[in-house]
């Protein structure tokens, strides 16, 4: 019995390409990862209100939706910016300044890893081997790939990443 | 290099080598007409098992082995589950081949379904990889439109779905149990093993867990035979190798000259890879060590680079093993305790947090470098360190998966090798307190053998 007068979140379009997946697999539950990604497309984020709706579809508890959700730190309950850019700070890419790129993009964004541009443009992210290690230092921008990137050009991809977001 | 064809690269810098017509126009799809036009699934498994083929995700077990293990006679569903979640840091060979030739893949993939009698694949794809997701998918359609999947596959009564899944940025679902638990849409925690997945994998039926490459490899078997596959590589070299036969696509990446995904026969050693493919060490440096396949796998010296890269080479050097083959250089001038750094950091950050030993053992290890890199090291930290290393994994018996191991190697070859260097880095930055204990060594709480 539904108590709750808001809004759902999920949109009848969302709600359609969920629904679609389901022939691909025997279990609904195995569609979680893919309706958290479509509405993370869509949303930018995927909202605890969304949760229950989810589990919903796939005929599941709000908290085993909730339990895969949280294992993956990808999903974030609040918008993230227009793009989302991870820089590389694994390996290969950190023996080519790849941690250096980091820091110098978050300087100029004004944004430590994990936060988003006041404007809401651009979140910016560490990545863990985003395996473009014959480019590095390398950062993946939405599906962009900046290749050999250096902290001399970080004024450059602020702004590539600023025209990405409009 | 003109002494060695390309096989799994041969097609990959001509244009449109994504497409279903230049695959074709390359003779792509004479596999799957040979399989169906008169061989038998036994067969098929026959012909891998002789080629010698391993696995090419990093753990090189044989391929047409791991096939026979799902039981005779099965009534069905058989899943196979192509791990695409390529994430060991230093390796991007998956991804050339995706985003290059995705249709060797699905012939591959399409090969070892009939061979396996599995009716549905799914593809693990890691979220990073936008353009293969693409690639692969609109080749998928194509195969689809062209008869190549979907039912009655070119005339004959096989059937086969190809389904693309897409990650979510997490490092334990290249395991292939994490994997299976992902795909059905739960936390990536690896199973314990029995059963393993070829008698109860995906949605509790007999899974075939394949990697990308490994399946792009079964094609050019099938189409040339086994015999010409194992004139490329090394023969077992004991008891316990089955030899490491066909082409390999070796990443090198870090301090080189000319990053990138080489193809050559497996064996090749890794002064070779680096030297005579790579370029050699960047800016005419010297090479201090080299990763020889992904970061689990530890460190060769470089005193030890004339280690041949086949599976059995990189152990004897005391490394972990081959892994994915993707080799990271790194030059004189690193800072041992900024690799041991990045290293554990990785680790920390990825271990799935299921087993106590790996979730505790990685963050320690990952909070003792950061201490030592900060100048406040001790010199007990480096046994303390190789304490933890020597407990946490499945070769202690303390963890359900292989992470741990993962994450142990680099500190056991980093500290073994370099300790000397680790030593004078602790005596500089932290002179006064370079030998001070702990409470808990006084306490004796850092023995975590298994009991």
């Amino acid at each position: 019995m539904s108590t709750t007068d808001a809004a759902p979140v999920l949109t009848p379009e969302m709600r359609q390409e969920i629904c679609a997946l389901f022939p691909r697999y025997p279990t609904k539950q195995a569609v979680t990862l893919p309706a958290l990604h479509i509405v993370n497309e869509q949303l930018r984020c995927v909202p605890m209100r969304a949760i229950p709706e989810i589990a919903a579809l796939l005929e599941l508890s709000p908290a085993q939706v909730h339990d895969t959700l949280s294992f993956y730190g990808f999903f974030k309950h609040e918008p993230c910016g227009k793009v989302r850019a991870w820089v590389c700070r694994s390996i290969s890419c950190a023996l080519r300044g790849g941690e250096d790129v980091l820091a110098a993009l978050g300087e100029k964004l004004h944004v430590h890893p994990g936060e988003t541009t006041p404007d809401g443009k651009v979140t910016l992210e560490f990545g863990e081997c985003l395996g473009l290690c014959d480019f590095a230092p390398a950062m993946l921008a939405g599906e962009k790939v900046f290749k050999n990137m250096s902290v001399d050009k970080v004024d450059e991809v602020a702004a590539l990443l600023q025209a990405q977001a409009d | 290099m003109p002494d060695f064809e390309p096989v799994l690269t041969a097609n990959i810098h001509k244009p449109d080598s994504h497409t279903l017509a230049v695959y074709r126009q390359n003779g792509g799809y004479a596999a799957i007409k040979k399989v169906l036009g008169g061989m038998t699934a036994v067969e098929v498994v026959e012909v891998v098992k002789a080629s010698g083929l391993r696995g090419r995700g990093g753990a090189g077990f044989p391929c047409g082995l791991k096939w026979s293990f799902l039981p005779k006679d099965h009534p069905g569903p058989i899943y196979m589950c192509v791990n695409a979640d390529e994430s060991e840091p230093g390796t991007f060979n998956n991804r050339i081949l995706m985003e290059l030739d995705p249709h060797q893949v699905i012939e591959g993939i399409i090969i070892g379904c009939f061979a396996t009698r599995a009716r549905a694949a799914y593809i693990y794809l890691r979220y990073e990889y936008p353009l293969s997701l693409r690639r692969l998918q609109a080749a998928i359609d194509e195969c689809y439109a062209s008869n190549l999947l979907g039912k009655n596959i070119l005339g004959s009564d096989f059937s086969l779905d190809i389904y693309m899944h897409r990650g979510a940025a997490a490092y334990i679902c290249g395991e292939e149990t994490g994997l299976i638990e992902s795909l059905e849409g739960k936390r990536a925690w690896p199973r314990i093993k029995p059963p393993f997945p070829a008698i109860e994998g995906v949605f509790r039926k007999p899974t075939v867990v394949n990697n990308i490459e490994t399946m792009a490899c079964v094609p050019h078997i099938i189409n040339r035979g086994a015999d010409w596959f194992k004139t490329m590589g090394v023969p077992s070299t004991g008891p316990r190798d089955p030899g490491s036969y066909g082409p390999k696509l070796y990443c090198i990446s870090g301090h080189i000259e000319r990053p990138g995904c080489y193809e050559l026969p497996l064996g090749i050693t890794c002064r070779e890879l680096i030297d005579r493919h790579g370029g050699g060490v960047w800016k005419g440096r010297k090479g201090k060590a080299a990763i020889p396949g992904g970061i689990s796998m530890g460190l060769l010296a470089e005193s030890e680079w004339d280690t041949p890269l086949d599976f059995a080479g990189p152990g004897k050097a005391g490394c972990l093993g081959l892994g994915t083959a993707a080799v990271v250089v790194l030059d004189e001038t690193v800072s041992m305790v900024d690799f041991l750094h990045n290293s554990c950091r990785f680790f920390a950050h990825e271990s799935c947090g299921q087993c106590t030993p790996c979730r505790e053992g990685t963050s320690w290890s990952e909070r003792i470098l950061a201490r030592i890199k900060a100048g406040q090291g001790r010199l007990k930290d480096l046994d303390l360190l190789l304490g933890i290393a020597g407990a946490i994994g499945i070769m202690p018996g303390t963890t359900i998966c292989g992470l741990a191991d993962g994450a142990a190697w680099p500190i056991k070859n980093a500290i073994n090798k370099f300790r000397d260097e680790f030593e004078s880095y602790i005596r500089q930055t932290n002179p006064s307190g370079a030998d001070r204990q702990e409470p808990a060594e006084a306490l004796e709480l850092v023995g975590l053998g298994a009991h």
